[in-house]
Parts: C-alpha cells; sequence; structure tokens
C-alpha cells in the first residue's frame, strides 16, 4: 500500500467531542501516527451519544459518531488523576513529535501536561492548544461547543431568512476549527522541518469561524454596516436562490451571474420574451427585480424534479444543483462516483458508513486504514512497545486504575 | 504586526520594498536546509533574514495561484500569512473577478477598494498574464520551474487543454505540487457542472439542515452565511498542500491533488451526512428529532445560544435562572427526559431569557461553566475585548484604501506570528519585480507584452 505524506509523524492528542478528535483524524488521514490518551473515568462524549440522531450508546465502543471522527487512530487508556498516569503521559509525549489537547484553558499545565512541562523531555515538540475563545484574555475560561462557535463567531448571525432568527450551528462548526487546527500543526511541522524547532501554538474555536466572515467584517471596517442576514440570497448577482420542486421538502438552488447564463436560463424555462424584457435586461436590473424572478423561476420549478432540472439547466451553462439531505447525498451517483462515502468494518458496530477523505493525492494517498479504536485498544503496543514496559506492569497498572 | 520603522513607510509613501523582505519573495524554490548559508544575503542583513527565517513557517516557499474570487486565494492567502512567497496571476485588465465583489468604502465599486479582494490576497504579490497566447503560456512554464506550489481551480480538463496540466509541469519541476480545486472533481459525472458557493451549500448537505431551528419546513433551506462555503474549500485544500509540502521535504518529490469543493463541505459535515446511511434517519432543519433544549433563544436585546450536552451543564443553567420550580419535574430529571420535552422546556426558558440581556446571560452563564454565548455581529466581533486582548485585529494600510483594520488568524504560533508583510496588490502591482527581477525580461519588453495583452 502507497504511504500517506504524513507517514513517521507521530501525534498524542488529549482531545475528546468533534473538534480536537478531527483534527488528528484528519492527519492520520494523512498517515500520521495518532494516539488517542483517554479514559474510563470520563468518556469522550462522542463514544457515549450521538448530538445527529438523539442515540445514547449503552457502551463505549458502539458509537458510529465516534468511529467517523477516530479513524485510523490508536487508543490508550490513562487516569489524569493519578500522578504515575501524568508521567507515562509525558512519556508517550516525549516519542511524540505532537501534542494536541482541546481541554478548558489552563487544566493541561495543572495536570502538568502543559507545553512548558513537556518541552523539558521533549524540546522540538510541536504542541496545539484548542480552545473556545483562546488561551489568554478576559473570556479565556469560557466553555462552548459548536453552536456557541459559531454565535462567537459571527457565522450564526448571517445565516437564516431576512425575518428570522439567526442560526443555530452544529457539526460542521467543529469541523472547520478542527480543519483550522491541522493546518496550524502542519504549517509548524514544514517549520520543523526546515529549523529543527517544535512551537507551541494557541488556536481559538471563535476565531477559526471569525476569519471566514472577514469580508463581512470589512463591510463594518469600511461603512459601519452590519450586515445580517439575507437567506439565499446574494449581495450583488440574481436570481440566486432555492426553489421547490416536485416531491416532499426538495429544493435546487440556481445562480445566475452573467448575461449569458440568464440567457441560458430564460431559453430552458422556454421563455424567450424574458430575454427581451427591460426590468431583467442587465445584473443590476435582475438584482433589482430579483423577487419577481424568484417568483417567476419557482412557479417553473415547483412541478418539475431536482436532478432533471439541474441537468437540463448545466446543459444551458447555468449553476445549478439540488439541496441534498444525508439521504440525498447517500444515493447521489456522482458521489458515489467519487467514492465519499466508505464501509468500514467495525468490530462491535459492524458495517459502518463513514465520510473518506476530502482528496486525491496522485502519489501519497489520504486514506481510511481501519475502523477508529477500541477504548484502550492499544494500550499494550504504546506502553509496551513504545514505552517498553513490560506486560506485566502494564497489567499491575491497570489493576491499580492507572491505565484505565 | 508590523514594526514602527516599516509602520512609519508604510504611512509615508503608501508602498515600499524592502530589500530583507524582497529577499523573502524572490528566493526560488524550496530549501529546508542551507537557507541561512546563503550567499545571495549580504552579511550585514544575514542576522535579520536568519531571524525571519526563524519567524515565519513557510519560509521559502514559493507558490503560484492561478484562481479567481475566494477558495483558490483563501488557500493561499492562509499560505502567505504564514510567511510563504505568493505570486498571483490575475487576467490583464479586467483582473480578479473577486475586485468587483463588495465590500467597497461608500459602496462605490473600485477594483482596488474591494474589501473582499483586500482580504483574501493581503500579503501577495499580483502579477497579470493571460496563460491562454502563447507568449503568456511559455511565461507561465517559466515562472513553474521556479516554484514549488501551484493552486488553481481552472475548469476540469482546461489546464491539460492548454498544455499546463500536471502531466505538462511534473516534467519541467518534478518537485511541483499542484492543487485544482473544482466545484465537483476532476472526475465524476457532475465534473463539468458549474457551482457557485450558493449551489455548493446546498449540494453538500449543508444547506438542508439550515436555517435551524425552523419551525415547518415549508420555506426553503439556506446557504450558510456570507461566502463561508468558498472559503471553507480554501482551508481544506490548504491541508492537502501543506502534507504534500512536508512530504515533499523528505522525498523531493511534488504531486497533483484533486479537491472538490462539494466534498470539502462534505467532509465537515461528516457525521450528519452518515446518518441515513447508517441509521436510515434524515435529519431535517425542523431538529426535531434529535432536539436538546436550549439552541438559538430572544432575549432582550437579541439572541442567545445554549447547548447542555452534560448534566453539570443543565444544573448550572437552572442555577443560573434561579432554580425554577419546574426544573424538579421528572420531566426535567435527564437529558433524554428533557429532550423528549424540549419544546415545553424551551418555552420556558424563553420566559426567562426575554426578561435578561444577552451580556447579562452571558456572563453570568459562563462564571457558571454553563455553555452559552451571545449571537455576535460583525460589529460584537469588532468590539470584542477578548478578539482584542489576543491581537486578532491587525492595523494595516493599503495604499488606495487607506488605513484599516483586518482580521489576522485564528492560530497563534509561536515562532510564526502573524504578519502583515505587505498589502493586497494592486492589478499588475508585481509584473516587474516577477518579470524583470525574477525572470529577467527587459522593461520594452513588458511593454511589448502589455500592448499584445499578454500581461
Amino acid at each position: 500500500m502507497k504511504e500517506g505524506p504524513l507517514k513517521g509523524v507521530r501525534l498524542t492528542e488529549f482531545t475528546s467531542a468533534w473538534a480536537g478528535p478531527y483534527a488528528t483524524c484528519l492527519l492520520g488521514f494523512l498517515g500520521a501516527e495518532i494516539i488517542k490518551v483517554e479514559s474510563r473515568v470520563r468518556l469522550d462524549h462522542a463514544r457515549t451519544l450521538s448530538f445527529s440522531t438523539g442515540r445514547q450508546f449503552a457502551g463505549p465502543d458502539e458509537s458510529e459518531v465516534f468511529d467517523n471522527l477516530n479513524l485510523n487512530k490508536k487508543s490508550v487508556t490513562l487516569n489524569l488523576k493519578e500522578p504515575r498516569a501524568i508521567d507515562l503521559a509525558i512519556k508517550l509525549a516525549g516519542v511524540s513529535d505532537v501534542v494536541m489537547e482541546n481541554m478548558r484553558p489552563g487544566v493541561m499545565p495543572r495536570l502538568g501536561l502543559g507545553y512548558e512541562a513537556i518541552r523539558e523531555t521533549k524540546p522540538d515538540l510541536i504542541y496545539l492548544s484548542s480552545s473556545a475563545c483562546g488561551q489568554k484574555g478576559p473570556e479565556k475560561e469560557y466553555v462552548g461547543y459548536a453552536p456557541t462557535f459559531a454565535a462567537m463567531g459571527g457565522i450564526s448571525w448571517i445565516t437564516g431568512y431576512e425575518d428570522w432568527p439567526p442560526s443555530n450551528f452544529m457539526g460542521a462548526i467543529d469541523l472547520r476549527s478542527a480543519t483550522t487546527a491541522a493546518a496550524s500543526i502542519l504549517a509548524a511541522l514544514v517549520q520543523k522541518q526546515r529549523t529543527g524547532k517544535g512551537q507551541y501554538i494557541d488556536m481559538a474555536s471563535q476565531e477559526s469561524i471569525a476569519v471566514l466572515i472577514g469580508d463581512v467584517m470589512l463591510d463594518y471596517m469600511m461603512n459601519q454596516r452590519i450586515q445580517t442576514r439575507r437567506g439565499n440570497k446574494d449581495s450583488r448577482i440574481a436570481p440566486h436562490n432555492c426553489y421547490r420542486c416536485s416531491g416532499e421538502d426538495k429544493w435546487i438552488s440556481i445562480a445566475v451571474a452573467t448575461d449569458r447564463e440568464w440567457e441560458g436560463l430564460c431559453r430552458t424555462m422556454d421563455r424567450p420574451d424574458l430575454i427581451r424584457d427591460i426590468r431583467f435586461a442587465a445584473p443590476e436590473e435582475r438584482y433589482k427585480y430579483q423577487d419577481e424572478l424568484d417568483r417567476i423561476i419557482s412557479e417553473w420549478t415547483r412541478d418539475k424534479e431536482g436532478y432533471e432540472l439541474m441537468a437540463s439547466l448545466q446543459s444551458a451553462g447555468v449553476a445549478a444543483a439540488p439541496t441534498l439531505s444525508s439521504e440525498g447525498l447517500f444515493k447521489d451517483p456522482h458521489i458515489r462516483d467519487r467514492g465519499v462515502f466508505l464501509q468500514v468494518e467495525h468490530p462491535v458496530i459492524g458495517k459502518d458508513w463513514v465520510i473518506a477523505p476530502p482528496w486525491r493525492f496522485s502519489e501519497t494517498p489520504a486514506q481510511v486504514n481501519r475502523h477508529s479504536p477500541l477504548l484502550g485498544e492499544h494500550n499494550e503496543y504504546v506502553f509496551g512497545e513504545l514505552l517498553g514496559m513490560s506486560s506485566v506492569e502494564i497489567r499491575r497498572l491497570e489493576q491499580e486504575k492507572v491505565i484505565y | 504586526m508590523l514594526n514602527p520603522v516599516r509602520k512609519a513607510l508604510f504611512s509615508c509613501f503608501g508602498r515600499v520594498h524592502l530589500d530583507s523582505r524582497q529577499h523573502i519573495f524572490l528566493k526560488p524554490g524550496y530549501h529546508f536546509t542551507k537557507i541561512t548559508e546563503d550567499k545571495a544575503i549580504p552579511t550585514s542583513k544575514k542576522e535579520d533574514s536568519t531571524k525571519e527565517l526563524n519567524e515565519r513557517a513557510l519560509y521559502g516557499v514559493t507558490v503560484l495561484e492561478y484562481c479567481s474570487m475566494v477558495s483558490g486565494p483563501y488557500c493561499t492567502k492562509i499560505m502567505a500569512d504564514l510567511g510563504a512567497g505568493v505570486i498571483k496571476i490575475e487576467p490583464p485588465v479586467d483582473g480578479d473577478p473577486a475586485r468587483k465583489m463588495p465590500p467597497f468604502p461608500g459602496d462605490s465599486p473600485h477594483p482596488e477598494k474591494s474589501g473582499l479582494f483586500f482580504y483574501l490576497n493581503t500579503n501577495k504579490q499580483g502579477i497579470t498574464l493571460d496563460p491562454e497566447t502563447p507568449e503568456g503560456k511559455k511565461i507561465f512554464l517559466e515562472l513553474v520551474k521556479t516554484v514549488d506550489i501551484l493552486v488553481e481551480d481552472s475548469p476540469p480538463g482546461h489546464m491539460d487543454k492548454m498544455g499546463l496540466g500536471y502531466k505538462d509541469l511534473c516534467t519541467i519541476n518534478k518537485g511541483l505540487i499542484v492543487m485544482s480545486i473544482t466545484p465537483f472533481g476532476l472526475t465524476g459525472p457532475y465534473r463539468h457542472y458549474k457551482g457557485h458557493a450558493l449551489n455548493i451549500s446546498h449540494v453538500s448537505g449543508q444547506a438542508y439542515l439550515l436555517p435551524l431551528i425552523s419551525p415547518h419546513s415549508d420555506r426553503p433551506p439556506v446557504k450558510a452565511g456570507g461566502h463561508t462555503s468558498d472559503y471553507d474549500p480554501g482551508l481544506v485544500a490548504m491541508v492537502a498542500v501543506l502534507a504534500a509540502l512536508y512530504r515533499k521535504g523528505i522525498s523531493g518529490r511534488g504531486q497533483h491533488i484533486d479537491m472538490s469543493k462539494q466534498q470539502a463541505l462534505i467532509s465537515m459535515q461528516r457525521v450528519e451526512s452518515v446518518t441515513y446511511a447508517n441509521s436510515g434517519i434524515v435529519m431535517t432543519r425542523t431538529g426535531n428529532r434529535t432536539r436538546m433544549p436550549g439552541g438559538i433563544l430572544p432575549c432582550k436585546d437579541g439572541h442567545i445560544v445554549v447547548i447542555t450536552p452534560e448534566d453539570h451543564q443543565w444544573k448550572a443553567l437552572m442555577t443560573l435562572m434561579g432554580n425554577p420550580e419546574w426544573s424538579k419535574e421528572p420531566w426535567c430529571r435527564d437529558m433524554m427526559a428533557r429532550s423528549r420535552h424540549a419544546e415545553t422546556i424551551n418555552k420556558l426558558l424563553t420566559e426567562w431569557t426575554t426578561r435578561h440581556t444577552k451580556e447579562e446571560i452571558f456572563r453570568k452563564g459562563q462564571a457558571l461553566s454553563c455553555p452559552i454565548s451571545p449571537c455576535q455581529s460583525a460589529e460584537d466581533l469588532i468590539n470584542s475585548e477578548q478578539l482584542k486582548t489576543r491581537g486578532f485585529f491587525a492595523d494595516v494600510n493599503h495604499p488606495i484604501l487607506g488605513p484599516l483594520k483586518m482580521p489576522t488568524s485564528a492560530s497563534r504560533l509561536s515562532e510564526s506570528p502573524w504578519r502583515f508583510e505587505r498589502p493586497a496588490p494592486l492589478l499588475g502591482e508585481s509584473n516587474e519585480e516577477i518579470y524583470c527581477e525574477r525572470l529577467g525580461y527587459g522593461k520594452e519588453e513588458l511593454e511589448i507584452l502589455k500592448s499584445k495583452g499578454v500581461i
């Protein structure tokens, strides 16, 4: 099998939930060896609960949520309330290139696992702390999850209908924070490759969202304008909206940027008269009369099938695509062709669908090699092979609830 | 952040080209060793440049950007912020279409005043070039020879047709990394389909669940706000590019990476995306099945959001509300019970939240370790003490826009702090720097190329 680009990199993580684990999962897709430190004392809630389906899991190894966010990893159990567990954690960090944690700011240093402490053992360590609001500042201890990161980062405020409250967000917010963390770790790895030096990275989930609305903030800087929600509409082009199709809760998104696309849309609708309509003759005019256009287009789409509309509009050069649900994604022929859904065989869950890495590398593939680890599945390998402990010693620490 | 001397120079002359900085951008090729021994650096500047070397994660990395609008430029923007030398190629005359995109000061469009363009292209150099002309193609190839990375967003097959596909380029630069960002990827039945951020947001499944929570599904799903569905793929692409760069540091070899924007967005909603495949569940924007009490709630002066997946967090919320009588009812006992009665509970929560301000709820709730926060607007973010303390905004200067505050980065790298190196390029601003100084063209040749529409 071909190796991933990060083959040879080892990362130890002290993370839970979604934003931490997916950051290292990405690096695991890319070939890094990821060792997850967790404990029975307080299970990662991704092992116990699905926010998506509302399901609670009876045991720690039954969660498809955890599986999807922790693919390719190894798991060890350490009860960090035990000083001997802390010693082992430091040793483990000492044989790693990278440590990542997403505990509340201050917790890792209190445990003796802060950057400064571990750096004594491993001077060239890369250490990333991911938190809601960052490691310094008046709000550093504030806690959060995806919905609060979204609200604090400004994306809730601008998502939704004009006449509607801001939007709640779920997992995709955590995973944006995770992707930002992975990118930062990679930058540090590249720097270390050149300089031989490690570093500390302080990453805030709030800011990982805020950077995605840079232009919205600049509108305020330039014009003191507070942009708010505008549904599916654009700030400049029209038609640009989502229209009902035949079937239950089926929709199609259509965006028209140029005159040529506008003509393509009119011809597909069999309305050449609209091309000559002076109300819609120029982009600015179409933007001005977009509500009227939306009415005309909705009237046309409502009894048509979304996929047929996509095919006819795309062949006329118009950007159009149906709104897909989780069912729609799973059944879509293009998504199937691209191999987006992958089935892994999990020893407890059985066959489990997960999402493949989002890139195709020509030389060093990003890939899913195995299911997520069972709780403590790799205690023997990590403590025995990597840290040189005897099986007897490992058993003893398990009994004494240090490796636990 | 600029040091005081540079800051002063910027404000005096608008644009200043400092030798040490130019060196960073002109350094051809990515050499992760030996840079300190480079003979080209005069001794007096050697110390400075060694310092710069150590302070920039992507020092010496050179990137060619052949992209427009948001995704590709955002991908290379993050690299430029980390110290890579990014050369942005724009079409002659009109430039990147992002130049026509708001915000503009006073809402007056001007090709050098787009806030979107400014944000996405700060710290880059900019040249104009039409690689579809024979001479343009030749120059493009010359440039490719000198860089580590090419990020491009042409429609699938277009680069190959021009003779600039990965297969052509890797023969002249075997270490080259090419990232192709397209709406649907380079393969598959929809590969030639067009997709704006609106379409990608809808066809990736993200829009289907928004706006959450909607009491009914009569109204259409909505896209994520602003340009976020275009920023996201840029970020996801950047992860792959850096991984390939790391690999190149070991093997010396480059490669081609195919990334679809659709897949980038699906991957960021991976947990929700598999619910049908694994459990036959189709989540909707009404959130009926999974609703936990809380979510977005109105308050006296706006909205707050609260989420309490752990019992102690729910208890903190109740403490904040003065432990109302109803909280002792059996349907508040545990999370499952509360989820079944989410609607009733939310009415009771709302009665309380509407009587308090968001600031009050936020501060007091967080003091009790309850995950709660206000829905913040751009104005709130800009005035946030937290963001100010963290140095999230930087004061920068642009020759035409003047002084501005801009957001920097979500990560504070101790050895590679965010730095303002140069404002977003004016159209063709770096033509002389790149064509004459880097590739050795004469100024007269430049004039001829310009008159022919090549640059």
